[in-house]
């Protein structure tokens, strides 16, 4: 087992590259040399997506292409989040904030906790033992446009950084982990099919994260690229209905990771809020199988 | 007899004038403000039509059509986030090239008359959230028609790409 590196402060470099990124993505616009003269709103209702349980804009479970908050390529936008999954053995909480710069970058930042209730007892971690972590994100949009490209097959394409932090450092390489923290880069398409009514979108996601990170990075295995993907089909102006699949990394010697897959339906209140539920099949999780339950999300942006 | 010819000539001259302010030229018609000469075309509509007629029919026909550009010209009209873009118009003339841009996409076989989007909304300075202003005007004229949603979304992906010729700012 290596030595975990949580506290190194080479590791802190994505979160330093992120907001530096942040800060030329402000500066270098026209608007922002003119003294941060920008408009706030004006995009389509849903086309902002949801948050991810990672922070980044996008479905429920995988990142999309789709720059979070309501601006658009003429102003800033932003979106905090409140994500809660009820699993049998377990209770999964996230939130955090992003901010969408002129329809083109997005920084989030999103805490996650996961709560092994009296799960822990029996884990020997235990009770109420929670695992957590940090995620800061950045994304860019390099080419497309999901909403107004109709008249061509080229999908909204966007790539995107996670560095995430997770906490226990020492209790994570006691059950195989490598690291306690690990950064997992992504490329995503997203492609509105208006004519259909229907959204796509595929994520590929380099990553040795274990259950996305709450476990820790590597062990068993090196990165690997995981495929994600998400099918929406809007019912009107508000409501869209989908499923979405991510194949994830299964690293760890001590329990079996599965796949996440997912149902839902996201309706729009208004341009300030949007709330998601969600069927979520997170599979076995720390060797207790069959964690299906309720995944609800709030997210609230301007 | 040449009195009798000029006699022709004027009264030939007066009826294609009269003739002329009737049905206007091409590019024009009577009661409508003036514009710039352009070649007509239904190129200039920025969409291929529709083939069949369930678009048509979703639309409720020609008066359907009608009755949403309406509502869609009352809407950018009155609405704050594009009246002032509006304020000079010529609604004579846009209720006319509207109703036949749209019957036009629609299938509805009619032809197209007015100028191409480029150059209509040139001067305009339009944003794209005044784009997506005028998307949920139209938006919501079409849902008063009562057009289903999803023949909403087909009409509005065949508007999305003209976001590049109309937006500018
Ligand atoms: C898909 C979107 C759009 C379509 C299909 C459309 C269609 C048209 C048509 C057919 C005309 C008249 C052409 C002519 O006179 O020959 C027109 C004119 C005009 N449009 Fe649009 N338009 C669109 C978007 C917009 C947007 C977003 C704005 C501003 C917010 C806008 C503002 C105007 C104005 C100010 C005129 C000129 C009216 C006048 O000078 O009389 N349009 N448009």
């Amino acid at each position: 087992m290596k030595q975990s590196r949580r506290h190194s402060p080479e590791l802190r470099w994505p979160v330093r590259l992120i907001l530096a990124l942040a800060g030329c993505a402000i500066f270098t616009t026209p608007a922002g040399a003119q003294g941060l003269d920008f408009e706030t709103g004006g995009k389509l209702l849903l086309t902002r997506g949801i948050t991810s349980v990672d922070g980044a804009g996008g479905g429920g479970i995988t990142p999309w292409a789709l720059i979070t908050g309501n601006e658009t390529d003429r102003g800033i936008g932003g979106t905090a989040h409140y994500t809660r999954v009820d699993v049998p053995d377990y209770t999964f909480e996230a939130y955090g904030g992003a901010v969408g710069f002129y329809d083109r970058f997005e920084v989030s930042y999103t805490r996650q906790e996961f709560d092994t209730g009296e799960t822990g007892a029996a884990l020997g971690i235990g009770d109420g033992f929670t695992f957590g972590q940090d995620i800061y994100g950045a994304k860019y949009r390099i080419a497309g446009d999901a909403v107004y490209g109709q008249d061509t097959w080229l999908p909204q394409i966007a790539v995107g950084a996670l560095y995430k932090e997770a906490d226990h450092g020492a209790l994570l390489g006691a059950l195989g982990a490598e690291d306690a923290s690990g950064v997992e880069v992504y490329a995503s398409a997203t492609k509105l099919l208006l004519a259909q009514s229907l959204l796509f979108n595929a994520t590929l996601r380099y990553t040795d994260a274990n259950q996305n990170g709450l476990l820790g990075f590597g062990g068993q295995e090196d990165m690997q690229i995981q495929p994600e993907v998400s099918l929406g089909y809007q019912l009107s102006r508000r409501l869209i209905i989908g499923g979405e699949y991510r194949f994830k990394p299964d690293n760890l010697a001590f329990a079996k990771e599965d796949d996440w897959v997912d149902l839902f339906a996201a309706y729009a209140i208004n341009d300030h809020a949007t709330v998601t539920a969600a069927y979520a099949d997170l599979g076995s999780i720390a060797t207790f199988d069959d964690q299906r339950g309720l995944y609800l999300s709030l997210q609230l942006g301007f | 007899m040449r009195l009798s010819a000029l006699c022709l000539l004027a009264v030939s001259l007066t009826c294609s004038v009269a003739f002329a302010q009737e049905t206007g030229t091409p590019y024009h018609r009577a009661g409508e403000l003036e514009v710039d000469p352009y070649e007509v075309s239904n190129e200039n509509a920025g969409a291929d039509p529709f083939t069949g007629q369930a678009m048509l029919e979703a639309f409720n026909g020609r008066e359907g059509i009608s009755r949403i550009v309406d509502d869609f010209v009352e809407g950018v009209r009155t609405d704050p986030r594009t009246e002032k873009i509006f304020a000079a118009s010529d609604w004579k003339r846009l209720d006319r090239t509207l109703n036949e841009q749209f019957c036009y996409i629609l299938g509805g076989g009619c032809d197209y008359t007015g100028r191409n989007m480029t150059e209509v909304h040139r001067d305009h300075g339009i944003t794209r959230a005044e784009f997506n202003a005028v998307v949920e005007i139209l938006q919501a004229a079409m849902r008063k028609e009562g057009v289903p949603f999803r023949m909403q979304n087909r009409f509005l992906a065949k508007l999305a790409p003209m976001e590049r010729d109309t937006v500018t700012r």
